[in-house]
């Protein structure tokens, strides 16, 4: 397990930490959420694909460096902490992941270089209900003629207004909530059929709803063997739920931070306000859980590389872990800032915004409480 | 073959041969081995194994052979306490000498004082207590009482200990001592090892909420103690037992990792009972796997934190969040497991419940300590916020 950094780790850590600290931070995201449009930088982007990041978990074939899920866990993480709303993580993560599981090799051909180079950018549309569900497939893919027909609801597809690509997971066969039946397509944004909502949500970031009306997609569009998507998804889940910990940990550990300098700068009764023992035992406590979601977190990324038997277990335990400790640091960071944590020209709100969207997506800490007790057998 | 692969198997043949069967079953509380001049032994098996685990060090796997010690290598540990595991084999000696006074005089002591203590502690011939608190300085250690004077070539101590876990059963007793009344608190205090035997120390039982008695009243009265004893300077007594507390947390902070070996979910499908394959009742359920999950976070931290010791990044007052935690945790683990437990949890001898559960009934009352013993979880809140965190006093 890797639970220290090697040399080549550091650097890259260090290049994150540069750019979300000079180029992408926060002053940055502000304007783009002022400005109400896509919530999206195409120069930032393009800094990010040119910086190697696109291409982390993708093979040299295919022009990444293979650099594996720590190594693009630091960099989300770095992210994390500035806010930076990036399509990062749907194209660089997602996307790749998917199409290097699931796609034949003229699929991946044809779409890899593109993520790596940044030229084009992917949203997945999977979940069709207001709380995250693997099983969960209604949308329909209907065998035609010349390939399938897909119909069906997605909502809350992230960057789904930015992509030029959807991949998208369809019922093919069986019923809702089962496990066979489900299959995934890679299609293009533009197809006929594809219509997009995009929402304003609360961490001002792009996201939409998709309608997928008779959309025909040629068989060249089917990513694996009809039917059997769902232990692919099962993985790029767990995965996710790892990596999207990683995000929140950098956002954590930045509130954090920010709350402790304030309790040793802030007076009041004369004295600075962290020498009040009710406010350092729940710093103390901060600590303590953000100690720990650290370890969480690395272990984690460290058994994707390493391909470990434990990793839905770590995934289930990193996300129930994150989502908890950035909820108890971003509630306790507005609380310690008095009035001022309550102001919009604060930055802690953002967090605490940007927390309640992360919370939810790839699930909740219900969801996956549920889940590691059924690994468990009980 | 490489070297570690080597040892393994040496190891493994080793254990093999010399842990008798009696010894790889559990183990019960009242036949854990302390050793000690006074060690009653309930099985024969058990001495014989602390005997043989010692003429190997291995009662002290990572201390140097010099002085009785296994001369391991942490990775060599790795594979003994693996191989250990591996068949169930019970702890051949365990003792306050060993989690606390060794691992201080390796650091601190000078040559005479490891020659003359450790062997001793790793053959299990000497059995330690710690004299720390007294009743007017718990969690306010530092303003401990006990006096030592100089009087020619010993020191002259008076005062009391209270909580001295196991004094009636130890043969020598590690005590912060106020040397300098004048200095200012941290700065009187020295270490001094004492032996019981000498005129003047007497103990006194308290029972536990628990019903067992296993700590102390101490009382030193006039108790003459070579200065040769002194550990780590004179009026330095303090820095030795911040390290020997760092090394206590750790062993107290460790329970939250291991306590008892059945998981908890097996207890809870015994007395709840599972329907389509999950316990009965969701709102235990759910509580019991955000329980597994904090331990098996906890574990992580853990893990981390060994590798951190390798590069010597981790900050010495970490010691505090494991203590912190994992003994929350590990009344959290009883608490869990008494409401799976019903009233089968609730009684306190004789018929009507099984030794097992009379036992966890026990271990749910003597798990309320682990929050207190070693400095209290305010304690070490205080510890974390000021020493890691840097907020003022
Ligand atoms: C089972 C057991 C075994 C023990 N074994 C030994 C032993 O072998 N040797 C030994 O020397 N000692 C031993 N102890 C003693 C133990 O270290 C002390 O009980 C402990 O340090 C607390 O001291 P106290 O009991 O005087 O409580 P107090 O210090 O009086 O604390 C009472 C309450 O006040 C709180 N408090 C105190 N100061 C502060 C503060 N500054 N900020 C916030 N809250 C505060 C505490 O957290 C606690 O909740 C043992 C204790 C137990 C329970």
């Amino acid at each position: 397990m890797a639970m220290i950094l090697n040399d080549e780790q550091n650097l890259l850590q260090q290049s994150a930490q540069d750019f979300s600290e000079k180029v992408a931070t926060i002053e940055n995201f502000r304007k783009l959420r002022d400005a109400k449009e896509r919530y999206h930088d195409q120069a930032l982007w393009k800094q990010v694909a040119e910086l190697g990041w696109t291409g982390i978990i993708v093979p040299e074939g295919w022009g990444g460096s293979e650099f594996g899920y720590l190594g693009l866990g630091l960099v989300l993480q770095q992210l994390g902490r500035h806010l930076t709303p990036s399509p990062l993580f749907s194209t660089g993560f997602l996307a790749a992941e998917i199409l290097m599981q699931a796609g034949s090799d003229a699929q991946k051909d044809q779409y890899l270089p593109k993520i790596v180079d940044g030229s084009s950018l992917f949203a997945f549309a999977h979940e069709e209900q207001i709380r995250h569900s693997i099983h969960q497939v209604t949308c329909r893919g209907e065998k035609v003629a010349a390939g399938y027909r897909l119909s069906g609801e997605k909502v809350f597809v992230v960057d789904g207004e930015l992509a030029d690509y959807f991949i998208i997971s369809a019922r093919t066969s069986g019923a809702n909530g089962a496990e066979a039946g489900i299959s995934l397509f890679v299609v293009d944004a533009s197809q006929a059929g594809i219509s997009k909502v995009q929402l304003t949500t609360v961490d001002s970031r792009n996201v939409a709803n998709v309608t997928l009306d008779n959309v025909e997609v040629s068989s060249d569009c089917l990513l694996a063997e009809v039917d059997h998507a769902f232990p692919i998804l099962q993985n790029v889940f767990d995965k996710a739920a790892i990596l999207m910990a990683a995000e929140m940990l950098g956002a954590a550990e930045d509130v954090f931070e920010r709350t402790i300098d304030y309790l040793k700068e802030r007076e009041q009764f004369g004295v600075t306000i962290g020498s009040f023992q009710a406010l350092k035992h729940r710093a103390a406590d901060m600590f303590v859980e953000l100690d720990i979601a650290k370890s969480v977190v690395r272990e984690a990324l460290s058994a994707l590389d390493e391909g470990s038997d434990e990793v839905p277990q770590l995934a289930s335990l990193a996300k129930t872990r994150l989502n908890d400790c950035l909820t108890l640091i971003t509630n306790e960071g507005v609380q310690m800032h008095g009035g001022m944590g309550m102001t919009d020209e604060f930055d802690i709100g953002l967090y605490m915004k940007r927390s309640r969207v992360a919370n939810q997506l790839f699930g909740d800490s219900n969801y996956h409480r549920d889940r590691f007790a059924s690994l468990g057998g009980y | 073959m490489d070297e570690l692969a080597e040892f393994k198997a040496e190891v493994r043949e080793w254990l093999e041969v010399n842990c008798p069967p009696s010894m790889r079953t559990p183990m019960p509380e009242a036949e854990a081995c302390w050793g000690g001049r006074n060690a009653k032994y309930k099985k024969p098996d058990s001495k014989l194994w602390m005997d043989r685990m010692a003429s190997r060090g291995w009662t002290t796997p990572t201390w140097p052979k010099e002085y009785g010690g296994g001369g391991l290598t942490k990775k060599q540990n790795k594979i003994l306490q693996r191989e250990l595991g591996r068949i169930n084999a019970r702890p051949a000696l365990q003792s306050f000498g060993i989690w606390m006074l060794g691992p201080a005089l390796l650091q601190y002591g000078n040559e005479t004082q490891k020659q003359q203590h450790l062997p001793k502690i790793v053959r299990g011939e000497i059995r330690w207590c710690q004299g720390y608190s007294e009743p007017g300085a718990g969690s306010d250690l530092a303003g401990l009482q006990t006096k030592a004077t100089l009087t020619g070539d010993h020191y002259l101590v008076n005062g009391s200990k209270i909580w001295t876990s196991y004094a009636n059963y130890a043969d020598w007793i590690f005590c912060l001592v106020r040397t300098d009344p004048e200095a200012s608190k941290h700065d009187g205090i020295s270490f001094l090892l004492i032996d019981m035997d000498d005129p003047g120390v007497s103990t006194k039982p308290i029972q536990l909420i628990s019903g067992v008695s296993p700590f102390c009243e101490t009382f030193l009265e006039d108790v003459s103690v070579p200065k040769e004893n002194l550990v780590g300077g004179l009026n330095k007594g303090w820095t030795v037992a911040k390290t020997l507390l760092q090394h206590e947390r750790d062993m107290i902070g460790g329970i939250g990792g291991q306590g008892i070996k059945r998981k908890v979910e097996d207890y809870a499908k015994d007395y709840l009972g599972e329907v389509v394959g999950k316990l009965a009742d969701p709102v235990l359920r759910d509580k019991l796997a955000q329980y597994n999950m904090d331990a098996r976070a906890f574990k992580s931290q853990g893990s981390r934190f060994q590798a951190e010791l390798k590069t010597g990044s981790a900050p010495g007052a970490i010691s505090s969040a494991f203590k912190y935690y994992g003994s929350e945790l590990n009344k959290r683990k009883y608490e869990i497991l008494l409401e799976c437990m019903g009233s089968q949890a609730l009684g306190w001898e004789g018929e009507g419940f099984s030794n097992r559960e009379l036992s966890t009934t026990r271990e749910w009352l003597r798990s309320k300590a682990n929050s207190i013993e070693g400095g209290t979880s305010e304690v070490q809140l205080n510890i974390i916020a000021k020493r890691i965190l840097g907020l003022p006093d």
